[in-house]
């Protein structure tokens, strides 16, 4: 890297503080009414509550109107892969596919009013706010990238994740208590995918970003099916011989108590 | 009574799940058959993935096969020679089958595979049965008397080499078209989640003419041996058995099988052939219509892993 290039990238770091610093009056604060969330396997889905507050501070600009707010709860990623049917010689087929890298398993957007009226298209697109400018990864031929938001595998993609209640964006979910509290339910469906959860809080005003904080939640499941999931997957070996050995002793079970001869 | 299915990954009515394998045991209690061809597609019909639908039948089937075929060796009605070699091909058939499986599996194809195999295999039989047993039924009303099969001619499957003597079938063969029928079966029931029991009796008796004394015993123990392999080896491989669904299954199925067995006893072969080839047939065409209707959704999404 030439030096004059580093300090192009050095300016703009600060160009970047700097812009940010004079806006970052407001402090934010957030609490999830639970972090940990057990689920069993007759789990028939629930809903966490986020609540928090955004604190004026000295710096906060006298005619600071309303606040909007983003809130932006993504699960576990992996790695998925969507196919489309076609009709070959009279029967459906999948014909094509594509890969979607590292996605979250579960994703949601909630917000106080629609998205395009809290930011202008291209701030929502930098901050990768709603279902269509989160970026999903797919892998097209040799390259990385994700596509315009009307891509059919794309749409197909967010839309049988969202029949599901694993993908979801709801404009009217957050509410105001007062001009500075709010609240948000983060609704879980039964199917939601274990492992880590991120929160992303984005506080808006007047169409532009002036506060954000990240926090977490954790879902774990237990119980005997549990177990046995992961044990299938995991040590698929001795789950294969137990199952077999398991068949064996039912059948001998059943040839000794229905015996005739 | 809703459980939840660790691998299926859905929740399913337990009554049901057990109403179906007693369903499906009592049919094949009544025909002598594994069942398999009627229990994976039920499954498949109510919603569970093919996949599991297949790996966690393969279980099933290794149960209701045992308890058969402990019976018959009761009845010394095993043949432990021709089953012996029928194994050597059924084991390699077995591997191969789930090779393919878990191939088709990530190709996105495994559900089409399993659905054509269906339709090949059921309508072909079925309809060569219900063929079959109209035929019979046709000539016992002209009363005319019905041949036995199992004639003494003897075609070219008699002239090739490697030949063996099999004591209690009473045969003099070679031993390369039992390897092969073994592999064909053991690949077939590993693909389609089936004991093949109603393909393998069929080609045993017209064949190579194994004796009906010593075919179903025998038959079975095929099926026991590559069921459990198949188990084993579809949970090291693709993880889709789903040893909730196979324990209801086998509580069901076995139960059903006695009763089946029972009501076999009053109806006449060639009318009990005759149902059991529409009831084929009827499978097969249903996987047919399945494939030739437009789905709901031309879109699927599946979980490939890498996951964090």
């Amino acid at each position: 890297m030439t030096r004059a290039g580093a300090a192009l990238i050095g300016l703009g770091l600060l160009l970047g503080v700097a812009s940010i610093g004079p806006a970052r009056a407001e402090q934010l604060i957030v609490s999830i009414s639970n972090t940990r969330i057990t689920v069993t396997p007759n789990y028939a889905g629930g809903e966490l509550v986020l609540f928090g507050s955004i604190e004026k501070d000295v710096d906060t600009p006298a005619d600071r109107g309303v606040y909007d707010l983003v809130v932006t709860v993504s699960g576990p990623r992996a790695d998925m892969v969507t196919r489309r049917k076609e009709r070959t010689l009279g029967i459906w087929v999948n014909a094509d596919s594509r890969e979607f890298l590292m996605v979250p398993g579960y994703l949601a957007v909630f917000a106080n009013k629609p998205l395009e009226a809290i930011a202008a298209p291209e701030v929502l697109r930098r901050q990768q706010l709603g279902l269509n400018n989160i970026l999903l990864t797919q892998r097209v031929g040799p390259d990385y990238a994700d596509v315009v938001p009307n891509d059919a595998f794309r749409s197909a993609f967010v839309r049988l994740r969202s029949e599901r209640g694993l993908y979801r964006e709801e404009t009217s979910a957050v509410t105001f208590l007062t001009p500075t509290l709010f609240r948000t339910g983060i609704p879980l469906p039964a199917a939601v995918p274990i492992g880590n959860y991120k929160v992303e809080i984005k506080v808006f005003a007047d169409g532009a970003l002036v506060t954000k904080t990240e926090s977490s939640f954790e879902i774990v499941k237990v119980g005997f099916e549990q177990f046995v999931a992961s044990t299938a997957r995991h040590d698929g070996l001795a789950y294969g011989l137990v199952t077999a050995l398991m068949a064996l002793l039912t059948g001998w079970m059943a040839s000794v108590v229905f015996r005739r001869d | 009574m809703q459980l939840y299915l660790p691998i299926a990954d859905i929740p399913v009515n337990v009554l049901l799940i057990l109403a179906m394998g007693a369903a499906v045991g009592f049919v094949s209690g009544m025909f002598g058959i594994g069942g398999g061809f009627l229990m994976t597609p039920l499954l498949i019909f109510v919603g569970i993935s093919p996949a599991v639908a297949v790996a966690s039948v393969t279980s099933h089937m290794a149960a209701s096969s045992l308890s058969g075929a402990l019976s018959y060796w009761r009845r010394r009605a095993i043949d432990p020679a021709l089953a012996g070699v029928l194994l050597c091909g059924g084991l390699i058939g077995t591997g191969l089958g789930v090779w393919f499986f878990t191939l088709m599996r990530s190709l996105g194809q495994l559900d089409l595979v399993i659905a054509l195999s269906y339709v090949v295999l059921l309508t072909a039989v079925g309809g060569l049965m219900v063929w079959e047993g109209l035929r019979a039924i046709l000539r016992t009303r002209q009363g005319q008397t019905v041949l036995a099969t199992r004639s003494g001619s003897r075609n070219w499957i008699h002239a090739l080499p490697l030949k063996m003597r099999f004591k209690r079938s009473k045969m003099y063969l070679s031993v390369i078209p039992v390897v092969v029928i073994g592999l064909v079966i053991g690949f077939i029931g590993a693909v389609m989640g089936v004991g093949g029991g109603f393909i393998l009796v069929p080609i045993l008796i017209y064949l190579l003419r194994v004796p009906t004394s010593t075919v179903i015993g025998t038959s079975m123990v095929l099926t026991l041996f590559t069921m459990l392999i198949a188990t084993v080896l579809h949970a090291v491989t693709n993880h889709q058995v789903d040893a909730v669904l196979a324990l209801i299954l086998m509580i069901g199925g076995v139960t059903g099988a006695q009763f089946g067995a029972r009501a076999g006893q009053r109806i006449r072969g060639e009318q009990l052939r005759l149902l059991l080839g529409l009831l084929i047939l009827a499978v097969g065409v249903r996987f047919a219509i399945e494939l030739g209707i437009q789905p709901q959704d031309l879109f699927t999404i599946r979980e490939t892993g890498g996951g964090a």
